[in-house]
């Protein structure tokens, strides 16, 4: 059976493989223009780091959320709540190893830290799989009552966390060995901010290995684009989806903890608070796209690390005005999710 | 005559507050390919959606292979061996071939666990596959995604394929391969319910024919009676053979 | 003119929710004398001020089908205008204007270019672009502190007519004193009135069937021949101006304004609540859920504070009720309604027969 010859015409151009690297550059390029702006290249390096340690966070927080809606359509407006969550039982699991985090001992911080970490991820995991089955799953496909069911859940869960642990700000301070500063010739980086960057950069590339290498990774990644028809291939997608929104939610615990890290202490609002700027930042990113929210977020945090040197006054406006930028150049985001 | 593989009885299809199919009555023998006829809004592409569970039949039964499909949930109904050709292909686009083929493959999790002697047939009906294995879905051309779509669904030995115009679009070249494909297919004993606008395409694979007009079935029987019958074809599709050629 | 002109033909349609609403415009009009006290006169003031503003979301998210954050940011806006105004130009009614008038030129303006906005993006890029906003300008105004005296507000001087101090006349009439407070009181009760009938006349106008046609189905709506875009942006400019208004009520009562006095996100999600649980997309729903929702605000703490005390001892339980938690209750209370009465107490009541 010969088919072959009336597709010839078909088959002599092989199609080109354009992969989009345009956005790639950005995060370089933000970084080179505010170089000569910052002046000094020892301050340049020191704000180019905590803004990469800023963005690794809130990507980890973010990706998540992104995957929840690429895949489901589903946009939880509550999703701080983990992060709070995270943050908070960080501060009661930590304050219960202080003989381990008052240590100069590295790896005894770590021995404090990790378990600390695996804590949030599994309790924020499990309060997502309440949420998406409590308040999301009866709103699926109704964008205005999801927004504002959401928002519910975050308000009651905050309110909770108060009732639990206080209304007040807790510090949190840093295991003795994280804090200070590496010379990196003439530029100070702080440790922790090194550690943050190494982590994030761990799970960017976990999640990347398990979007393209895993048969889960492949079905999230297509029913990102075509839910129903992964479902007419016999996936039960539904099923995929609270799997997603657990790992979501569990991300954005562990993101709470660094974050409640990062700034020393936690607040019962700091889930809010870093609620706009995941926003920002998955709009840019593109809704559904892991790679996009990757670059956004770097984006977002040296940004907000250059401005607040240069000019602190306007640092949210400064993430506003990038998000314009990009929608103006590309209104789905950075890489959107080819649907359907 | 043995039973049926599926069979539609009195289906009734809304979709918000249309009322699309008005108590279809459909039967698909075994091993036979039928075709699905009918003007544009016909309700054609209902009927499979309603039979793949995309949307409710209801009222209505839908049998296949002696069981009531009609209420559950289309990752079921494919798992019980239904495979769905959709009108827009629905090819991930910015995935592989590779890996749409993989997907399709329920029981694969790399493409090395495909049937290596069903790829290979499969190469051989669609080359374009082989040629753009690791390329993205989304560069191929209309007809190849197309070629894709059905290569898609037949990976794995399915009991039913419903195709949706698959000729839709396509060069006559292109249209010649997916009839002498589909020829192939045909030989391997599978049931295919194939929805088409275009007779002549659909005169050469169907072995038995049913038309559809305003979400019911006004006429079912064989397709050499009405290859045969150009004034039943006036009155059915509104056209005759060689005006479509 | 008959009652039916005067509410533009959109009657309550339900004795019960008219027997509310008689009872709130009645207590509200007559509030000084029925509730004497400082405080009661302030809850009423507020109530009155969250008719319009709640309103004016109501234009927004039931008519219209839009989800905003960024209504806190007009509230403040008019608050800031009158605030600023009085503090620069001296307490005189001109300042009062300009400030309104600049106040509401800026609303104006950033609500169409925040509409314009919604051309290129879904409703859920909208949400969350107008929180970053709202976002955004809070911290703005808490930054420009020469302006907008930064985190501690501006504390200012209102009109003459409006202080305290001045009195009308020199007995007190039905027990309470003819002063400036009284008539801010009635100032902005005759405002908060006009402003809600001209709402409902707005919403009741062939513009406003249009805006709930889009509101149902904008692809429908456009393949109709409506400008979906025009209809929504002219939906969001006019819901920001009521919204400054009521803002720059505020001010006038307070006599001070501050960032979390006008622009906090609590606000937001203060009206959120009470448009929901009183009933989108009816204009009344507005007036049950402020009054509600203040009042509750108010006096529900006392109660909680009450069985907080009562509970010392049991773990967590004096927490979960005590008076600063009330939001929690109140969140529940909304999520509750989001699910079980989507269109709130006032569709509930009109649903029964």
């Amino acid at each position: 059976m010969n088919v072959s010859a009336a597709t010839a015409p078909d088959l002599d151009a092989l199609p080109t493989v354009k992969l989009d690297r345009l956005p790639l550059l950005l995060v370089p390029a933000l970084a080179l223009v505010a170089l000569p702006l910052i002046g000094s290249p020892s301050t340049w390096v020191t704000l180019t780091v905590a803004g990469l340690a800023m963005g690794m966070i809130i990507f980890i927080i973010a990706s998540g959320l992104t995957l929840v809606f690429g895949l489901m359509d589903v946009l939880n407006f509550g999703h701080g709540v983990f992060i709070t969550l995270g943050a908070y039982l960080a501060v009661s699991a930590l304050g219960a190893m202080t003989g381990w985090t008052a240590s100069e001992s590295l790896f005894l911080n770590l021995l404090a830290v990790l378990p600390a970490m695996l804590l949030a991820m599994a309790v924020a995991g499990g309060v997502g799989f309440a949420f998406e089955r409590v308040i999301i799953r009866p709103v699926y496909g109704q964008h205005l009552k999801q927004i504002m069911i959401t928002m519910g859940g975050m308000i009651v869960g905050e309110e909770l966390i108060k009732v639990i642990w206080g209304p007040q700000t807790i510090p949190l301070p840093l295991p003795a060995a994280f804090r200070g500063s590496l010379l990196l010739g003439e530029a100070a980086v702080e440790k922790y901010r090194l550690i943050a960057v190494v982590i994030g950069f761990c799970v960017f590339a976990a999640m990347f290995w398990a979007l393209s290498r895993t048969k889960v990774g492949l079905l999230i990644r297509a029913g990102v684009q075509d839910r129903e028809m992964v479902e007419s291939l016999g996936y039960r997608i539904r099923k995929l989806f609270v799997g997603v929104f657990v790992a979501g939610s569990a991300l954005a615990g562990l993101g709470g903890v660094m974050w409640g890290l990062y700034q020393q202490n936690v607040t019962p609002q700091m889930g809010a608070q870093v609620n706009v700027l995941i926003f920002i930042v998955i709009i840019i990113g593109g809704l559904g796209s892991v790679g996009g929210c990757f670059i956004g977020a770097l984006l977002v945090g040296l940004l907000a690390n250059y401005t607040g040197f240069l000019a602190p006054k306007v640092a949210l406006f400064s993430n506003i005005l990038l998000m314009v930028l990009i929608l103006l150049w590309r209104p789905q985001g950075i890489y959107p999710v080819a649907k359907r | 005559m043995s039973e049926p593989l599926l069979r539609l009885e009195g289906v009734h299809t809304h979709i918000g507050a249309y009322h699309i199919l008005h108590g279809v009555d459909l039967e698909v023998a075994r091993g036979e390919l039928t075709v699905l006829l009918g003007r544009n809004g016909a309700g054609k592409t209902t009927t499979l959606r309603s039979i793949m569970g995309l949307w409710r039949a209801a009222p209505g039964r839908v049998w296949f292979d002696g069981e009531d499909i009609a209420a559950r949930a289309t990752p079921e109904i494919a798992q019980r061996g239904i495979a769905y050709v959709p009108e827009n292909m629905g090819i991930f686009a910015d995935l592989t071939v590779r890996e749409n083929m993989i997907l399709a493959a329920r029981g694969a999790r790399r493409a090395e666990d495909i049937d290596s002697g069903r790829l290979d047939w499969i190469f051989g009906l669609f080359p374009a596959i082989k040629r753009f294995w690791q390329h993205p879905a989304g560069l191929l051309s209309g007809g190849q995604k197309q070629m894709l779509a059905v290569a898609r669904a037949i990976v794995e030995p399915r009991k039913l394929l419903l195709v949706d115009e698959p000729s839709k679009g396509l060069a006559p070249a292109i249209i010649q391969n997916m009839i002498a494909a589909f020829r192939e297919l045909k030989q391997t004993e599978t049931t295919i319910l194939l929805v088409e606008q275009n007779f002549n395409f659909a005169r050469q694979l169907g072995d038995r024919v049913a038309v559809m007009d305003d979400g019911r079935i006004v006429h079912a029987g064989a397709m050499a009676e009405l290859a045969d019958d150009e004034s039943l074809q006036q009155r059915l599709l509104g056209l005759s053979l060689a005006a479509h050629q | 003119m008959t009652f039916n002109r005067m509410l533009s033909g959109d009657l309550p349609r339900n004795r019960i929710l008219t027997a509310l609403l008689i009872a709130i415009v009645a207590g509200l009009a007559l509030a000084p004398f029925l509730f004497p006290g400082a405080k009661a006169l302030n809850v009423a003031a507020k109530i009155c001020i969250f008719i319009v503003l709640v309103a004016s979301f109501d234009l927004l998210l039931g008519y219209t089908g839009i989800v905003s954050f960024a209504h806190t940011m007009f509230f403040g806006i008019g608050a800031y205008g009158v605030a600023i105004a009085l503090t620069r130009l001296g307490p005189s009614w001109a300042a009062v204007g300009a400030g309104i008038a600049a106040a509401l030129a800026l609303s104006f303006g950033l609500s169409f270019l925040i509409g314009l906005f919604s051309l290129r993006v879904k409703a859920i890029f909208y949400a969350m672009i107008t929180l970053a906003v709202a976002s955004a300008f809070q911290t703005f105004a808490s930054q420009l502190s020469e302006i907008t005296g930064g985190e501690d507000g501006l504390n200012f001087k209102v009109p003459e007519m409006l202080t305290p101090g001045f009195s009308l006349a020199e007995q007190p009439f039905l027990g309470v004193s003819l002063d400036g407070k009284l008539i801010s009181y009635y100032l902005l009760f005759a405002v908060t009135v006009a402003l809600f009938l001209l709402m409902l006349r707005i919403v009741n106008s062939p513009f406003g069937r249009v805006l709930q046609a889009i509101r149902e189905n904008d692809f429908r709506a456009e393949a109709l021949g409506y400008r979906t875009v025009v209809y929504r942006t002219f939906s969001n400019v006019l819901s920001a101006g009521f919204a400054t208004l009521a803002g720059a009520l505020l001010a006038l009562w307070l006599r001070y304004n501050g960032p979390d006095t006008s622009l906090s996100f609590e606000i937001m999600i203060d009206i959120l609540l009470m448009v929901v649980i009183g009933g989108m997309g009816t204009m009344y729903g507005a007036v049950l859920g402020a009054t509600l929702f203040i009042v509750a605000q108010n006096y529900l703490q006392d109660l909680m504070k009450f069985a907080s005390d009562a509970a010392a001892g049991i773990p967590l339980l004096p927490d979960l009720v005590h008076p600063d938690r009330w939001l929690l209750w109140l969140g529940i209370l909304f999520i509750l309604s989001v699910y079980r009465f989507p269109t709130g107490i006032v569709g509930k009541l009109r649903a029964r027969k």
